[in-house]
């Protein structure tokens, strides 16, 4: 019997067999990590209770007076809705050198919204109220040359925070540190005056 | 047949009301006056003893099977929801589970008043239940983890016409049960026969066997099948993560097995080593 | 950073430039080559020798999960029970992590107890590891207190009651005993106010006394090194390099050895958490379902399996605060272990048959104990739970006495080893 508990040096190893069966047997564990991180991770994702308060928003636009804004909430994130005149729909198209993407091809929006008025109809218009900066709730200017901003001012929505400046279709305007338009949320139509904000059909 | 939310409500609300009607026919029935025999049976024959072994009834009930459980909601939602409520659950839930479509889950399951993502509330107030039973229905979303699957089936195949009580009715699964025989319309209705045991010196009542003294709408069987998909219903709202939870338990204990296999070949190669 | 896997004796690690950066700054060459490859454990253990692996293991369990599920529960009266149904049904596999908690509290136990047991069987309590035996019956009544305090946070019906109970019971102390109770409770009763307490020192205070005794019980083993199913001292008999030579090095083969135990563990493991997490009633009982009722006592009050044995004592007394006293001598018992075994010998494999009768009633006893406990106390149970008392006790009163009095077998000077076919 051999003097150590291990092997003596004429005993032969094999280890290219012992590579094998630890690079198995790591590989096996490393792939068993990370099927058990999963379940962990996942409980992260937003709970039920957050799914369902998280539901489209319904919003009756009935009272909304032309010039008007109202702020919902969905998803806890404010919501502007606005009903626009048609000349706040006209002055749209007046200045598009001073924007920054006039034509939204970097800014977030669903594809029905994805025009020159960002919107499915001309009448409203329906953004997520939070500045693409660092997420201040802009403040609405709709006054056009409003003296504070300037004898070019269309209307629209100036951001307290750091200055930024969006149109009447929620566009950036060059100058403002935000560098996309404002969000547009997934919305719909259930009634002439019934806005669902969530979803893309109602 | 689905009943409408609405329609189960006004249903759920004269069941209590026909509960005291019940309780008037069966005292006629009781004092033996010329009652009509159940039907199948001939006139003049004794009625049909059953239940002298219900404490080894089982529920036997299986969460797997998605069409008991469909059935068990409906059911649960037209003749149970009156009272009852399933605070933990959400109708969205159950139709995902399932595998209720969204539009037939809200038609016919979920109250008019109500969305789909809501928690299963009552309709049933509080302070009066109180007043009407002595205590408030309790919720049931976890009846079955607390209680057992077949102590449920038994509590609904159990109850009796008693007419010394106020609600005419009682329980074997739990005696001077609050509640009252709301199902008897469906079951029928069944008295007790006690035999009297001395022990002990003293002299007491035994549960002996049920006889129907009335037949419902459905028949014996049918009515077990009913109250089967209830009890299998109320299995899945005790914990509707039972099924995933035994799915996903395969496919780890597999992968588990599978780890160990190899580790143990590592620890054979590298134990030829000692001596 | 992986661990080449050289033969032993050959240098520990190769050195890239990274590494080098960061051996000089860490001490983590010194650590894997003392604690790890450098460590020399007996070649002989067996089967009760991945307990204490495995009590690692299921404690870094309970830490990770126990972290995921204070993310999600509410505490508080109104909120507690609430909450984890939420867990439960509403937290995307909230259900697995409750379980795998849930049963982790009772695998640590049955780890636990396996790990002790095999102390009494090859006598590793034995000199020169009294204090390691010691630092580990601390761990032990710190894992009481931590799966006591984790019961009563679902506030459950039997989580009320347990703790009424349990907290009762040091109110048998003489003269401060209900000024102490009212002051755990911090309230007239077990309320708000305890289960609040009851979270701060389940979540926070415990598991890091915990995780100091554990570290302390590795510091007191690398100190003496581990004992062995014969009792031999390796360390008597050391190679020509230096190493005991009936050691070898506990990284690669105990590691290896281990990864197998783990395996074997976790399936086992696994069928529990996936295919009956309640254990039948024993591992979530039924009346814990029920919310928290202050009017109504659960029809049977029973602390989880793992306390029962000590229940039983208890309940055994009809005196209370004798009751509570024995239960106390039950636990400090152990304590005195090293002391009141006077054998010659360390392992069971060489006492003689007097302390294996002994150590088999006392196995019996206490899954006896255990037994009664569980069920309500009709006279069948007392009689039960009396007679193991007096087993239980026996084993420990009587060591001084069975260990000094019998036969010995003569040990061997050199572990008993067969290869491994396996």
């Amino acid at each position: 019997m051999a003097d150590t508990g291990v092997i003596a040096e004429d005993d032969f190893v094999d280890e290219s067999r012992r590579k094998l069966l630890l690079a198995a047997t790591a590989a096996t564990g490393a792939m068993g990590a990370a099927f058990a991180a999963a379940p962990f991770l996942a409980s992260w994702m937003p709970s039920e209770r957050a799914q369902a308060l998280g539901a489209p928003a319904e919003l009756d636009l009935a009272k909304l007076e032309p010039g008007q804004m109202t702020v919902t909430v969905w998803r806890k994130q404010p919501i502007y809705v606005v009903h626009r005149t048609p000349e706040m729909v006209a002055s749209l198209g007046n200045h598009r050198a001073l924007l920054k993407d006039p034509d939204s091809k970097d800014s977030e929006q669903p594809p029905y919204a994805a025009n020159g008025m960002r919107s499915r109809t001309a009448a409203y218009l329906v953004l997520i109220g939070t500045c693409t900066h660092l997420g201040c709730l802009p403040k609405a200017r709709f006054e056009p040359r409003d003296p504070e901003i300037g004898p070019y001012w269309p209307g629209g929505w100036l951001c307290p925070c750091h200055g930024s400046r969006f149109d009447l279709a929620g566009r950036v305007f060059e100058g403002s540190p935000a560098s996309v338009n404002l969000r547009v949320p997934p919305y719909a139509f259930a009634g002439p005056h019934k806005l669902v904000i969530g979803v893309d059909a109602a | 047949m689905l009943f409408d939310s609405s329609m189960a409500r006004r249903f759920a609300a004269a069941a209590a009301a026909g509960g005291l009607a019940v309780f008037l026919a069966s005292s006629v029935l009781a004092q033996g006056t010329g009652a009509q025999a159940p039907a199948g049976s001939t006139p003049g024959a004794k009625p049909e003893a059953f239940g002298a072994d219900w404490e080894s009834w089982r529920a036997g009930n299986s969460v797997a099977d998605l069409a008991s459980l469909q059935r068990g909601a409906r059911d649960f939602l037209n003749y149970c929801n009156g009272c009852h409520s399933l605070q933990y659950m959400r109708y969205s839930r159950i139709g995902q589970d399932l595998q209720i479509p969204p539009e037939l889950l809200q038609k016919y399951l979920v109250p008019t008043s109500k969305k789909a993502t809501d928690y299963i509330g009552t309709p049933m107030p509080g302070e009066d239940a109180v007043r009407w039973f002595g205590k408030q229905p309790p919720d049931l979303s976890l009846m079955a983890r607390e209680r057992g699957t077949d102590y449920i089936y038994r509590f609904l195949t159990t109850f009796y016409v008693d007419p010394s009580r106020s609600t005419g009715a009682n329980n074997l699964q739990l005696p001077a049960t609050a509640m009252p025989d709301v199902l008897s319309e469906l079951e029928g209705l069944k008295r007790a026969v006690f035999r009297t045991e001395t022990k002990d010196g003293t002299q007491e009542q035994v549960f002996d066997h049920f006889e129907m003294v009335a037949e419902g709408s459905l028949t014996r069987e049918q009515y077990d099948g009913f109250v089967r998909d209830i009890v299998n219903f109320l299995d899945y709202v005790g914990e509707p993560a039972q099924a995933h939870r035994r799915a996903l338990g395969v496919w780890v204990v597999l992968f588990l097995l599978v780890f160990t296999w190899l580790a143990w070949l590592l620890k054979k190669e590298y134990w030829k080593d000692v001596h | 950073m992986v661990i080449e896997m050289h033969p032993p004796g050959a240098p520990a690690v190769k050195t890239g430039r990274l590494r080098a950066w960061f051996y000089k700054r860490f001490p983590i060459e010194e650590f894997i080559s003392d604690q790890l490859t450098g460590y020399y454990a007996p070649k002989n253990f067996n089967f009760w020798y991945y307990f204490g692996v495995l009590s690692l293991v299921v404690l870094a369990l309970q830490l990770f999960t126990g972290i995921f599920l204070t993310m999600f529960y509410k505490v508080g009266e109104a909120t507690s029970f609430n909450s984890v149904e939420f867990i439960m049904r509403e937290i995307d596999y909230g259900w697995l992590i409750r379980y795998l908690h849930s049963t982790g509290a009772s695998a640590f136990f049955v780890v636990v107890y396996l790990h002790m047991f095999r102390a009494l069987l090859y006598g590793s309590y034995k000199t020169p590891r009294e204090l390691l035996w010691i630092i580990g019956m601390f761990v032990y009544l710190a894992l009481m207190a931590e799966a006591f305090l984790g019961y009563v946070l679902p506030w459950g019906n039997m989580s009320y009651w347990a703790a009424q109970v349990i907290v009762n019971v040091f109110g048998t102390i003489p003269g401060i005993g209900p000024g102490l109770v009212e002051w755990i409770r911090g309230d007239y009763g077990i309320a708000d106010a305890t289960l609040n307490r009851f979270f701060a020192l389940h979540v926070v205070a415990v598991p890091l006394g915990l995780l100091l005794l554990v570290m302390l019980h590795l510091i007191a083993l690398r100190r003496t090194g581990s004992s062995n199913p014969d009792g031999i001292e390796i360390k008597d008999h050391l190679g020509p390099d230096g190493h005991p030579i009936d050691g070898i090095p506990f990284h690669p083969y105990y590691t290896v050895k281990d990864t197998v135990g783990i395996g074997v563990f976790l399936v086992m493991f696994a069928i529990v958490v996936f295919f009956v997490p309640t254990f039948g009633g024993y591992f979530l009982e039924p009346a814990n379902f029920e919310p928290a009722n202050p009017l109504s006592t659960p029809p049977e009050i029973t602390p989880s399996w793992y306390l029962t044995p000590y229940y039983a004592i208890l309940r055994g007394i009809p005196n209370q605060r004798l009751g509570a006293l024995l239960l106390l001598l039950a636990i400090v018992a152990y304590f005195f272990l090293p002391w009141l075994d006077c054998s010659p010998v360390k392992s069971m494999r060489y006492k003689g048959w007097l302390s294996k009768t002994f150590l088999t009633l006392f196995v019996i006893s206490f899954f006896g104990l255990m037994y009664a406990g569980l069920h309500p106390p009709d006279p069948v149970y007392v009689l039960v739970g009396r007679v193991c008392t007096a087993l239980y006790f026996a084993y420990f009163v009587l060591m001084p006495w069975y260990t000094r009095m019998e036969r010995v077998k003569p040990v061997p000077d050199r572990l008993r080893f067969h290869a491994h076919a396996v």
